[in-house]
């Protein structure tokens, strides 16, 4: 079975319908699946439920399907750095489910795991624990927490091989590798697709059951949010 | 004279131990990376999946798959390891990671923190806030004694939307620092930044605390 696609509109051919749900993976703008976005973008599909940590920034990464007005809502924990996305969210337009970033992650892990919910201490006694359960374990609260499931996980590794085990590289891994599992379906854009065998099997990151379809997204243009350096001190 | 932001951060490594793992949160509490005594192991976690952040890199070796939290690039160093988000909260919180330092808009004399939002105003979300709240050892908070407008903020209780309620163990101001041995005690001040008084101090606070100094 060949997992390769010759690009991003053909891996997602078959996989769009308005008002589907998507994990995304990236952090930021590290790690962000943008090929799959601008195809989700070229495509049109509209009222979409993604859940991402973050939604890019102004015009990059999940940015631009905000500014194209393809999301209802927004599984996030940090909207900050985005002025389209704080806009359409205290203006009404658009649906944000805050949720902190540790849950999130969980969420998507657990439900990628087949765990519908989980207990945890996040959240206890603040807004995100309004209307969920409340259970004392050893004399400690914890709020209940859903697992997520999605139609679709768009995600950005480093190198696959033709089986589609994956490696991630640096902090470009993130949300990536929950993100992964939580979709019924997984399209993951890498930078390098190598034959099976190249890869050291006790190192992949993401094995290639959760990778349905893949496609080679390079060159990368990778753009950094705060570029921040130390100067080199001579000799 | 008031602490500036270098000192407060200074203040808060001294509650630094060996082999501690730590996770500092963006402004001031970065600055603490800077001030880790000599001789000492600290080893930095950065919540989007790194444990051992290193230095700034230089200019020619910037790498954009290689950022902490606040997006900022950064190097590795050679212990570092790197992680996918689900297992970087799995260490927070599983009560693994043993001291976080991060920054507050109100903290109340219970020792609850929000730090996340305004209602209608701003909003940037709690990012992984609630979660360090919840799960590291020790919570240090650093910041500024009053708001831009001269306000106590360290309260009675928060008006804002709260991050974490009874989960902070050190305040950290320019003017002062308030500990509490456990989460039922209440605060005490502690220290006094040179030249500061008590009298000041309880002149800008409106939360209850014992006097300890």
């Amino acid at each position: 079975m060949n997992k390769l696609y010759p690009d991003a509109a053909a891996a997602l051919d078959g996989l769009l319908r308005d008002g589907m749900t998507i994990c995304a993976g990236g952090f930021g703008l590290c790690g962000i699946p943008e090929r799959l976005i601008d195809a989700i973008q070229a495509a049109g599909t509209k009222d979409l439920t993604i859940a991402s940590n973050n939604a890019g920034i102004d015009n990059e990464g999940l940015g631009k399907l905000l500014r194209s007005r393809q999301v209802k809502k927004m599984i996030s924990s940090y909207v900050g750095e985005n002025k389209e996305f704080e806009r359409q969210y205290l203006s009404g337009e658009l649906e944000v489910e805050f949720c902190p970033q540790g849950t999130l992650a969980e969420r998507c892990r657990a439900g990628g795991a087949g765990i519908p919910g989980f207990y945890t201490k996040t959240g206890v006694g603040t807004q995100v624990a309004e209307g969920k359960e409340v259970k004392v374990f050893d004399g400690e609260e914890y709020i209940l927490e859903r697992g997520i499931r999605a139609d679709l996980s768009i995600i950005k590794g480093w190198k696959a091989d033709e089986s589609g085990n994956l490696i991630f590289r640096k902090t470009a891994r993130n949300f990536n590798q929950p993100m992964a599992t939580a979709g019924r379906v997984c399209v993951a854009e890498v930078e390098e697709v190598v034959p099976v065998g190249s890869l050291d099997p006790d190192c992949i990151h993401l094995p290639g059951i959760y990778v349905k379809r893949m496609i080679v997204g390079a060159p990368y243009a990778k753009k950094i949010e705060f570029r921040t350096t130390r100067e080199r001190v001579s000799a | 004279m008031a602490w500036d932001r270098n000192q407060m951060a200074a203040r808060a490594a001294k509650e630094l131990r060996d082999g501690y793992y730590v996770n500092l949160g963006i402004g001031i509490p970065t600055l603490v990376a800077n001030n880790i005594p000599a001789g000492m192991t600290v080893t930095l976690q950065s919540e989007n999946g790194m444990l051992g952040i290193g230095p700034f890199p230089y200019d020619d070796e910037v790498d954009p798959d290689l950022i902490n939290a606040g997006k900022q690039t950064i190097s590795e160093l050679p212990q570092s390891v790197y992680f996918g988000s689900e297992q970087s909260f799995a260490m927070i919180r599983g009560g693994h990671i043993d001291l976080t330092v991060l920054g507050a808009m109100e903290v109340a004399e219970n020792g609850d923190i929000a730090n996340w939002m305004i209602p209608g105003k701003m909003i940037k979300g709690m990012g992984g806030a609630m979660d360090l709240v919840a799960g590291v050892k020790k919570i240090i908070v650093v910041m500024e004694h009053t708001s831009k407008n001269g306000d106590p903020k360290f309260l009675k209780s928060c008006s804002l939307p709260l991050t974490g309620k009874n989960v902070v163990d050190m305040v950290v101001t320019d003017l002062a620092v308030f500990q509490r041995p456990d989460h039922e005690s209440p605060f005490r001040l502690i220290e006094l930044a040179p030249g500061v008084t008590a009298d000041e101090v309880a002149a800008k606070t409106t939360a209850a605390y014992e006097v300890a100094l």
